[in-house]
C-alpha cells in the first residue's frame, strides 16, 4: 500500500474567503486505495479541503492534483475529473423531483453517456450494495435520512468514481441511523476504494482508516496512523480534540 | 392536511361573507335610492335560446375575446420576461444594461399611458391595429414583472442541488435543464398564477380604445340599457369567476407537483 501512487496531491496549497484564511500551506498525499479520516473542530477547514478536490471551491495558491490532473478554475478537465471524484454531502442533496432509480441514473446517462438501460443495471446493483433496491421507486421524500444517504453514496457509486469524498456524511442523521450508513461506507472501504472522509465519527475511523488527519483554523495539525494518532498524538491542540469528542 | 383544508374552508367562509356584505350593502343602498332592478334581463346576454336555436350572449363574447387576449399576451409577456431575465443575468455589459433600461422604462409608465403610447403612437406607425396594440401593451407591461419571476424560481433552489448536479459531472448548462429548472417551477407556479390573474384584470383597461372584450361589453350594453348596477355587478363577478378557477386550478397543479425536500 505505502508504495501505492499518490492520487491526490496537495503541494503548498492555500485559501482564502475574503480575508478569511481557510486552508493555510496545506501539503499532504493521498495514495491510491488510501482510506483518509480527516477530523477537527468546526470551521478548521476540512469541509473545504475536501471540496477543492472536486472544485466545488477553487485554492488560491500552491499546487492541487487530482489523479494526475491539475485542478484549477478554468481548467478544460474539470467535468471529466469530477466524474472520477464522487461526493456524500452532509445534507445529501438528493434531487427531489426524480425518484430514487432516476437520482442513480441521471449522471451516468447525461454526462457519462451510458444507455438507459445499462445505467439502470449499474443503479440496481449499487442500490442492492447499499441495502435499498425495493426503494427505486420512491421519491426522496419518502425514505428515511439514513436511506436518503444510502442513495446518495450509491449515487456516487453510479458514477464509477475512482475516489470518494464524505463530507460529514452522518453529522445530520439520527443516532439510530448512523451505523446503516457506517457500515455501508465499511464495506466500501473493504473493496480498495480511495476514500477521503471528514466525520466525527472516531469509531469508523479507528475501523477504516489508514491515515488520520487533524486540521485545526486552516492547517493540518498532526498526520498519523490511527494507532497512534488515538493513543499518542504528537499536538496538544489534538490531545484536546480527541479529548472532548472521545470523553463520553 | 387537515389543517390546510381547515384554512381553505375558512377562506372560503370568509370570502363569501365578505362578498355577501358588500352585496347587502350595495343593494339595500340602491333600494334606499328607488333603483328599479332588472335582474330578468341579464341572462339573455350570457345566452339566448330561441327559435332560431342557442346563441351566445354578448357578455359570452366578450368573456372569450377576454381571454383569447389575455391567453396571448401572457404568452409573449412570458417570452420576453425570459429574454429579459436572461439577458439581465447574462453577465455581459451591453445585454444587463438594455434589459435594465427596458425594466427601468416599462415600470415608470403608468399602464394606461403605455396603452396609449402603443395605440395612437407604435400602432400608426408599425401598422398595427387596436388587438395588436392592446396584445403587444400588455405583454410588454407584464413581461417586467413576470422578469423577476424567473431570477426568484432558480435561486429558490436550494444551492445543495447545484453542488450534487456538479459533483457528479454535469457542466452548468447541464444543471440547469435536469436539475435545477425542473425543481423551479413549482417555485415559479405561485407568483406566475398570480401574474395570470393580473393579466386577466389589467386586460379589462383596453376597454378604452374600445377592443371588444367584457369590460368594453359592459360599457356597450349600459349605453343600451341604462341597467349600469346590473351590469356592473354581473361583469365584476364574471372576473371574479375567472381569476378564481385560475387560481384554483394551479393550486391543484401545484399539489400533484410538490416536492418536500
Amino acid at each position: 500500500m505505502s508504495d501505492s501512487a499518490p492520487i491526490i496531491t496537495f503541494d503548498h496549497v492555500d485559501k482564502f474567503y475574503g480575508d478569511f484564511h481557510a486552508l493555510k500551506d496545506i501539503s499532504i498525499r493521498v495514495r491510491e486505495g488510501e482510506r483518509m479520516v480527516v477530523c477537527g473542530p468546526s470551521g478548521s477547514g476540512k469541509s473545504t479541503l475536501i471540496r477543492c478536490i472536486n472544485g466545488l471551491e477553487f485554492h488560491n495558491s500552491g499546487v492541487l492534483t487530482v489523479d494526475g490532473v491539475e485542478v484549477y478554475e478554468d481548467s478544460k478537465h474539470i467535468y471529466r475529473l469530477r466524474q472520477e471524484v464522487g461526493m456524500v454531502f452532509q445534507q445529501f442533496n438528493l434531487f427531489p423531483h426524480l425518484t430514487v432509480l432516476e437520482n442513480l441514473t441521471i449522471g451516468p446517462i447525461k454526462v457519462r453517456k451510458v444507455s438507459p438501460s445499462e445505467a439502470e443495471r449499474t443503479a440496481r446493483k449499487y442500490l442492492e450494495r447499499v441495502r435499498i433496491p425495493e426503494q427505486a421507486d420512491k421519491y426522496p421524500s419518502a425514505l428515511s435520512g439514513g436511506q436518503q444517504q444510502r442513495v446518495a453514496i450509491a449515487r456516487s457509486l453510479c458514477m464509477e468514481s475512482r475516489i470518494m469524498l464524505f463530507d460529514e456524511p452522518t453529522s445530520a442523521l439520527d443516532p439510530e441511523m448512523i451505523n446503516e450508513v457506517l457500515d455501508v461506507m465499511v464495506e466500501l472501504a473493504d473493496t480498495g476504494m480511495t476514500m477521503v472522509v471528514v466525520t466525527h465519527e472516531m469509531g469508523f475511523a479507528r475501523k477504516v482508516a489508514d491515515t488520520m488527519v487533524f486540521m485545526d483554523a486552516g492547517e493540518i495539525v498532526e498526520t498519523a496512523p490511527p494507532d497512534v494518532f488515538f493513543t499518542n498524538p504528537a499536538s496538544a491542540r489534538c490531545r484536546a480534540f480527541l479529548d472532548q469528542i472521545l470523553d463520553h | 392536511m387537515a389543517k390546510a383544508i381547515d384554512s381553505v374552508t375558512f377562506s372560503i367562509i370568509a370570502y363569501t361573507a365578505i362578498i355577501g356584505g358588500i352585496v347587502w350593502l350595495a343593494y339595500s343602498g340602491a333600494q334606499a335610492m328607488g333603483y328599479n332592478w332588472q335582474w330578468y334581463r341579464i341572462p339573455q346576454y350570457f345566452y339566448t335560446f330561441t327559435d332560431d336555436g342557442f346563441q351566445w350572449g354578448e357578455i359570452s363574447v366578450g368573456l372569450v375575446k377576454t381571454l383569447t387576449l389575455s391567453s396571448i399576451a401572457f404568452a409573449l409577456a412570458v417570452v420576453m420576461g425570459l429574454i429579459v431575465a436572461l439577458l439581465r443575468l447574462s453577465g455581459l455589459v451591453v445585454c444587463t444594461a438594455v434589459s435594465v433600461a427596458f425594466l427601468e422604462l416599462i415600470r415608470n409608465i403608468p399602464l394606461l399611458v403605455l396603452l396609449y403610447l402603443f395605440y395612437y403612437v407604435l400602432g400608426p406607425i408599425f401598422g398595427f391595429d387596436r388587438y395588436w396594440a392592446s396584445i403587444l401593451c400588455l405583454s410588454v407591461f407584464h413581461s417586467v414583472l413576470i422578469s423577476a419571476i424567473f431570477p426568484a424560481g432558480i435561486n429558490a433552489v436550494a444551492k445543495g442541488q447545484w453542488e450534487a448536479a456538479t459533483s457528479i459531472g454535469m457542466s452548468k448548462g447541464q444543471a440547469y435543464r435536469y436539475i435545477i429548472l425542473p425543481q423551479s417551477i413549482r417555485f415559479m407556479l405561485p407568483p406566475m398564477t398570480g401574474e395570470v390573474v393580473h393579466m386577466v384584470k389589467s386586460s379589462a383597461i383596453v376597454s378604452v380604445i374600445a377592443v371588444a372584450e367584457l369590460t368594453t361589453i359592459g360599457r356597450n350594453i349600459i349605453s343600451e340599457t341604462y341597467m349600469s348596477f346590473e351590469v356592473w355587478f354581473t361583469i365584476a363577478a364574471v372576473y371574479m369567476v375567472v381569476t378564481l378557477i385560475l387560481s384554483v386550478g394551479v393550486s391543484f397543479v401545484e399539489k400533484r407537483y410538490a416536492v418536500d425536500t
